[in-house]
């Protein structure tokens, strides 16, 4: 990442403050209620929206909402204020402050909407900011891919969810989240709760990255160090973990609930640790061991039990604290040095006193050494696995070998590059930070080790009204303790450090193996590239198939559909109805059906495109007779004046065409005509059927009697179309319009390959 | 085409043609005829003259690109159809104005229902022309 030293001019600096100051204001909005949420209470703000489908613009603040609302926002400021200085003098310094301000929004939306619908459009809207974020150098194909990535895991899970609220919506009789969490676990007794839980499931997995899925978050690094900092610690990824924990009291339970989230939690916070291992870029450690922290997440939010639900709420908020930090540092690293490159940075203590400060006690807590937040955590984290009531062992193990290699990878991201010499040169003169910058990592990293050391405050006004959320009852949770006696949590806690410092002693030979062994695994990166490239192939094979460009396949296709679709439901339903007594016709129709027979005859046989065009005209005009015949004359002057155009247009393009009689005489072509014939019988046959059963006239009966009182017209057509049914013209003359365009384009468009 | 006959009658016929397309247009809500009708007339008549003196001079009797009235035609029956929200009523409800009207003489009637067809006029006008404009100009 270059280093913008230009200047603010006033409006980008109005700008940048504007932001701040929203973030800041916002925070400050939300800490009055820390008393109220603390004792229990529950703040809520509705507004009707679309009250005839039950969607209201409601809001809520419990205690989970709250401790995400004050992350969001708080860190949300630093992040700006971070940004103010990291970006100044970028070209597009304002428009980043407004993406990163409306993703802001957006993500506070997700965590205070008490609607589902409301839930899902900031679900979306989070999506859509991201995107734009990742992808903000977009001068890059790299950073443009990695952010359609994003974009496309991310939406689908959004689909899902979306269609997982409606049923649940249904299921539930509301879509009011605080009603449906008023039920408790009657969902999981219902007939829909599999498909409402897996729809959940693949949308809270796809935002929290969850293996399978879990590609695109390492790849989101693309984005600038700030956005990182933001979306992979406390928000974005954190979206999916919070929907997990908003649906805890609706759908957690069934077995079905435990095993899939401690499964995949598990498998992905391995897995993220030992790649977290792996890498050299320090952001990319950092992207790592965020799924590391999602993985963790999703396995204590596995169960119920009052310890796992309560490290669940600690580790989330200690890990917005210490992950924000660090990306902020290693933003703090790159502006400096020029690179990231753990294998290069060394010796950066004494240059860069204040940056160093802040990721010694960032990445303390992180590798969860007393006294600070990351210990009290961790242990808890040890306490639910330890007393899970199945898979204790497993799901122990799992936990201890993600939080040994997380003690590692905290010594080599945030210890090394400061206190350990230099193993080559630095690109470039290192230098301390700014204060803009350095005031985020600062306070984030401080308040690890203050919530460390005094748990009292943040257990009682964010943990307990957090747990209580997460559960839907009160009193599950447990007090944060830095001392708890000797214990089998300790015990765990030291084998951890034990561990950690051993791997972090030995981790430039297990990276190497690990690099080895991870070249022989699939990369799910490149079957993601493999997936959209075969899905562009069958895009391209089926429009091959369905757009040969010949008129004639076109026209087969068009008529075979009718046939099968119209001619099929008539012998299915047993439409088919024949009236008892067929009426003899006066000379004047019977003239008309000659007329018409006549037309048709002659295009079909006719060697002239002129006359066949013509034909078609009779044919037309014939049609517009019957309709004077019976009475309809708005329906027949149309006719007629359609037909006279159609014919001169038709004749105008008829000129471009080749004549017929150059491709030879006319030959029969049996296949045609018996395809013709049986489209015309059926039609013939529907009509007949139509015809021969009672003719229900309350419609009509209706606009004959509203025509002249209601609509002050006696011209009941004309009245119809423009007022009892005006929605439906205009949706036509827009179809109109957009015909006529689009053959416009087409006809004065460039054309491939020269004039036809 | 050059045809001394065809266009000297033209001339008679497009306004004939015109005048009838908009008498068409006004008549509608009570007698055969309305804004679909009338576009069609109204459009035929310029087609005739396309044909008789070529679409340039089709083009500059009309004044404006047929696409872009097309396009003020469905703006215009939009803008009718709003016309309904500031009297709280639902999307294209008819809103009327009885010029002099006493006892069972409705006076002269206005309505959003007539722009609304006017509208309507205009978009079918519009889009013939574009398509056979661009046709034309095609060969």
């Amino acid at each position: 990442m270059a280093e913008y030293d230009g200047r603010h001019t006033a409006g980008t600096a109005t700008a940048g403050v504007l932001a701040i100051l929203l973030a800041a204001g916002l925070f400050a909005a939300l800490l009055p209620t820390l008393p109220q949420i603390a004792s229990g209470e529950v703040v809520r703000l509705v507004w009707p929206w679309v009250p005839s489908l039950g969607i209201d613009l409601s809001f809520f603040i419990d205690g989970l909402s709250l401790t995400f609302g004050l992350l969001i926002t708080g860190i949300g400021a630093l992040v700006l204020l971070y940004s103010y200085r990291y970006l100044r003098g970028h070209p597009h310094f304002t428009r980043f402050m407004l993406f990163l301000s409306l993703f802001m929004l957006s993500m506070l939306g997700v965590v205070l909407a008490d609607n589902l619908i409301t839930l899902f459009v900031f679900w979306e809207l989070t999506s859509i900011t991201s995107y734009l974020l990742i992808g903000f150098n977009h001068a890059d194909p790299k950073s443009r891919r990695n952010a359609l990535q994003a974009l496309l895991v991310t939406g689908t899970g959004g689909l899902a969810l979306l269609a997982g609220m409606i049923l649940l919506g249904n299921a539930a009789g509301t879509f009011e989240l605080s009603e449906i969490r008023a039920q408790g676990g009657a969902i999981a007794e219902h007939a829909l709760y599999l498909p409402i839980f897996l729809l959940f499931i693949l949308g809270a997995f796809t935002k929290s990255a969850q293996v399978p899925f879990h590609f695109w978050l390492p790849n989101a690094m693309a984005a600038p160090t700030p956005v990182s900092a933001y979306l992979h610690s406390a928000t974005m990824v954190k979206a999916g973990v919070y929907l997990l924990a908003r649906m805890h009291p609706t759908l957690s339970g069934p077995d079905i609930w435990f095993w899939t989230l401690t499964i995949f939690g598990a498998i992905t916070t391995v897995f993220a640790s030992f790649l977290a291992l792996k890498q050299t870029d320090m952001k990319q450690t950092l992207a790592y061991t965020t799924l590391m922290a999602l993985g963790m997440l999703v396995l204590l939010l596995g169960s119920g039990f009052g310890y796992a639900v309560t490290a669940a709420m600690a580790f989330l908020v200690v890990h917005s604290l210490y992950k924000a930090a660090l990306f902020l540092v290693a933003g703090l690293v790159d502006h400096a040095t020029g690179t990231r490159e753990l294998c290069v940075l060394g010796g950066l203590g004494r240059v860069m006193p204040l940056t160093a400060a802040a990721a010694a006690l960032a990445a303390l807590s992180m590798a969860g050494l007393p006294p600070f937040l990351g210990f009290i955590s961790k242990e808890l984290q040890y306490y639910a696995s330890t007393g899970m009531e199945t898979g204790a062992l497993w799901i122990t193990g799992a936990v201890l070998t993600a939080n040994v290699l997380i003690y590692a990878v905290a010594g080599i991201t945030a210890l090394k590059p400061f206190w350990r010499p230099a193993e080559g040169a630095l690109p470039k003169t290192p230098h301390e930070g700014p204060w803009q910058m350095l005031a985020g990592p600062i306070i984030l990293s401080v308040l690890g080790l203050g919530f460390g050391l005094a748990p009292a405050f943040l257990t009682v006004s964010l943990i307990h009204p957090g747990v209580d959320a997460i559960t839907g009852v009160a009193g599950l949770g447990k007090d944060l303790k830095l001392w708890a006696g000797v214990n089998a949590a300790l015990i765990l806690s030291l084998a951890t450090f034990a561990l950690g410092t051993v791997v972090y002693l030995v981790h430039g030979r297990l990276r190497d193996a690990l690099v080895a062994a991870e070249a022989r695994l699939p990369s799910f990166d490149r079957g993601w590239d493999r997936l959209l490239d075969g899905l562009k192939a069958l895009a391209a094979w089926q429009t091959g198939i369905l757009q040969s460009g010949v008129l004639k396949t076109y026209l087969y296709t068009v008529f075979a559909a009718l046939l099968i679709g119209v001619g099929g439901t008539l012998m299915i339903k047993g439409g088919l109805v024949l009236p008892d007594s067929w009426p003899v016709g006066t000379v004047r129709a019977w003239l008309v059906v000659a007329l018409i027979v006549a037309g048709a005859g002659l295009t079909t046989v006719t060697n002239s495109r002129i006359a066949a065009i013509a034909g078609l005209g009779a044919v037309g005009i014939g049609v517009a007779l019957i309709f004077i015949i019976f009475g309809a004359p708005d329906v027949a002057i149309t006719q007629l004046l359609v037909e006279t155009l159609v014919v001169v247009l038709f004749a105008v393009a008829a000129l471009r065409l080749p004549s017929l009689a150059a491709e030879g005489p006319r030959k029969l072509r049996p296949f045609d005509a018996l395809f013709a014939t049986a489209i015309g019988v059926l039609v013939s046959l529907v009509m007949i059927s139509v015809t021969a059963g009672p003719l229900d006239r309350r419609i009509t009966t209706y606009f004959e009697g509203a025509s002249w009182p209601d609509a002050f017209g006696r011209n009941i057509v004309n009245v119809i179309l423009v007022d009892f049914r005006a929605l439906d013209t205009f949706g036509e003359i827009a179809v109109v319009v957009i015909a006529a365009l689009g053959a416009y384009a087409l006809l004065k468009g460039p054309r491939e390959g020269g004039a036809k | 085409m050059n045809s001394i006959i065809l266009m000297a009658g033209t001339r008679l016929l497009v306004a004939l043609l015109l005048v009838f397309s908009v008498f068409m247009l006004l008549r509608g809500h009570n007698e055969p005829g309305g804004g679909f009708i009338g576009g069609l007339i109204g459009a035929t008549g310029f087609v005739v003259y396309t044909i008789a003196c070529g679409t340039a001079s089709a083009r500059t009797a009309l004044r404006f690109p047929p696409e872009n009235i097309a396009m003020a035609g469905l703006g215009i029956a939009l803008l009718a159809g709003l016309f309904a929200a500031p009297f709280g009523d639902p999307l294209f409800t008819g809103q009327w104005l009885f010029i002099g009207a006493s006892g069972d003489d409705k006076g002269l009637p206005l309505s959003t229902v007539l722009i609304f067809d006017i509208g309507v006029y205009l978009v079918v006008l519009g889009s013939i022309l574009t398509l056979v404009f661009a046709l034309e100009e095609g060969v």
